[in-house]
């Protein structure tokens, strides 16, 4: 176009980028390989309930260092088979977690749940269609994928390089209400929520332990962020709360916690989010301003408050402003 | 100038294209930044003189944005008796043009904010225009990737509800001939052309509000040419003058023959 220089094309940047990235990236993995696969073994895996192994994501953004492995993942054992309930947020994350099962296990993988579109839950996908599973997503979630997968791809490769990035997986079971999927001992009841943490988050009930697994629906420690509808989120917190369990493994967090007061301090930070994002549009503070004032005391409650929370005041905001 | 806007809108499809590589730019020098903005400069306003002066207008922007696709500008014009036109352009966007305002008899603009996208780690460029027709830049640098090419919801149908909707709400106001401060908010997907679809492996064509014009009565406040640039469901503050009559009328059409107006009334003087 008539304002870009010649040297800025599109194309001829992304190869420069990418051979920068292999200089910085690239030499340093060389050294580093070894360095990375222990650190990746430090993880370990617990054992939340027979036959329920959770690992715990750190809080942590992804980087070149970690895989973006920090979410919480892990897997069912039942008696027909194994159901992955996350399955990482790399193809390098879901490949140890692969073998963190065989470590346990010789039972065939037949379900992997695509929580959610967030590239932290569902790139280690790719890991597992070596095992054919049948992967479960909410009805809404190849439309979200079509929409971001590629864009979040791309962005994991400027991270990971495209070795250890992973690919777009689909769903091939899609939840619409409710499913139930029997492993035989145990049978695990699927939810697929209204417009919350994002537009399509799958829970799930564990009929053999109790546990509830929310996904992204809880946070726990870590500042929950905001991508669907904040109100739409308040309104699901009501429903998990009806659920009947009363411990849960959260998607990011202590890999077993109780259910009640880890709801009431996610439903506190995000109410705190909402009448103070209104009371921001009410008073035409704006925007700018509002990110830097609303919720702060909540930011000695959470970890990486000052990288999320004024992203979730700019969702709460755009939400709100045209309520 | 209604047709250097046209010719760079016409660009589009090719700069859909070719999506600018996230962070690309971040490491551009000094001296490339100052090339790229001479270039643009020459663009827009071709051999007239820019006289930099960053008291004439100053440019409130975050220095590392939160969210590259919402990303709040404040305008603030020191001069405001004296200004004919605003341009505001992000250097290394792939439509770096991003709004030129022309205010009318009915403006105060002392202030404008709106809310833009921005790809890169960026110069961002405020140009006033005085009433005598000299030209006034100011600069500031933002970082910031993938505002433009970032999906911005999860479905376009989605994005798409209401499209058209306006609101308008006033603070200050009326009294003692005070200026109103009035923001405007619009309904309006203003899709950039780069965020892509995987299914269809195309990018949702570009469909922005390329014009805004806001009259009081029978005076031009302002007339507002758009660009990809400007986050969806754009958001305006800026101020009128109150000695106007009649209602606040606001008429927006946006690159594919949307046309949408509505009327507002100002808050009555309280005094």
């Amino acid at each position: 176009m008539a304002v870009r220089r010649p040297e800025q094309r599109a194309g001829e940047r992304g190869v420069s980028a990418a051979t920068r990235r292999q200089a910085l990236f690239g030499g340093l993995c060389l050294c580093c390989l070894p360095t990375l696969g222990r650190a990746a073994e430090s993880f370990s895996m617990d054992e939340v309930a027979p036959g329920i192994f959770v690992r715990r994501g750190p809080d942590a953004e992804a980087s070149p260092e970690n895989n973006d492995a920090i979410a919480n993942i892990g897997f069912i054992v039942g008696r027909d088979g194994v159901l992955v309930t996350e399955s990482g947020g790399s193809l390098a994350d879901g490949q140890w977690l692969r073998a963190e099962i065989g470590k346990r296990t010789d039972k065939p993988i037949k379900y992997v749940m695509l929580t959610h579109v967030h590239p932290d839950h569902v790139f280690g996908a790719a890991a597992f269609k070596a095992d054919n599973p049948t992967f479960v997503g909410h009805a809404m979630l190849r439309g979200a994928l079509d929409a971001r997968g590629e864009f979040y791809r791309k962005r994991l490769v400027d991270i990971l390089g495209e070795e250890r990035a992973g690919t777009v997986v689909y769903p091939t079971m899609e939840v619409k209400d409710g499913a139930e999927i029997d492993l035989g001992d145990r049978t695990l009841r699927l939810t697929a929520h209204g417009t919350a943490h994002t537009n399509c988050d799958l829970s799930m009930l564990d009929s053999g332990s109790g546990l509830l697994f929310p996904a992204d629906l809880l946070f726990v420690g870590r500042i929950p962020s905001l991508d669907g509808s904040l109100i739409g989120w308040l309104k699901e917190i009501e429903r998990l709360k009806d659920m009947g369990a009363t411990d849960a493994v959260p998607g990011h967090g202590p890999t077993r916690v109780k259910l009640a007061p880890s709801l009431g301090d996610l439903a506190r930070y995000l109410t705190t989010l909402r009448d103070e994002t209104r009371k921001a549009v009410a008073a035409d503070t704006p925007i700018e301003r509002a990110v830097t004032t609303v919720a702060q005391g909540e930011k000695d409650k959470w970890a990486l408050f000052d990288t999320y929370n004024g992203r979730n005041v700019t969702q709460a905001y755009q939400e709100l402003e045209w309520e | 100038m209604k047709r250097l806007l046209l010719a760079l809108s016409l660009t589009l499809s090719a700069a859909a294209l070719a999506p600018v590589p996230v962070r690309a730019g971040a490491t551009d020098s000094d001296e490339e930044r100052a090339a790229r903005w001479t270039e643009i400069k020459k663009t827009i306003f071709g051999d007239r003189a820019v006289e930099a002066n960053d008291a004439a207008v100053k440019i409130d922007a975050p220095a590392r944005a939160l969210d590259a696709s919402l990303v709040p500008i404040g305008l603030t014009l020191a001069d405001k008796d004296n200004v004919k036109g605003l341009y505001f352009i992000i250097d290394d966007n792939p439509s770096p043009y991003a709004a030129h305002f022309t205010f009318g008899p009915a403006a105060d603009p002392a202030e404008i904010k709106m809310r833009v996208r921005v790809n890169n780690y960026t110069n961002v460029h405020a140009v006033v225009e005085t009433k005598d027709g000299k030209l006034i830049e100011s600069a500031k640098f933002v970082k910031a990737s993938g505002g433009c090419s970032a999906p911005m919801g999860m479905s376009d149908e989605e994005a798409m509800k209401g499209m058209g909707d306006m609101r308008m709400k006033f603070a200050g106001g009326a009294q003692g001939g005070q200026p109103v401060e009035a923001t405007l908010m619009v309904r309006h997907p203003n899709f950039s052309g780069m965020q892509m679809n995987q299914v269809t492996r195309d990018y949702t064509p570009a469909r922005y509000v390329d014009k805004l014009d806001v009259t009081h009565g029978d005076q031009l406040v302002f007339s507002l040419a758009g660009d990809i640039s400007i986050a969806s469901n754009p958001v305006i503050n800026f101020g009128i003058k109150p000695e106007g009559k009649g209602p606040i009328k606001v008429a927006a059409t946006d690159n594919q023959g949307g046309r949408w107006e509505h009327t507002f009334q100002l808050p009555a003087a309280s005094n």
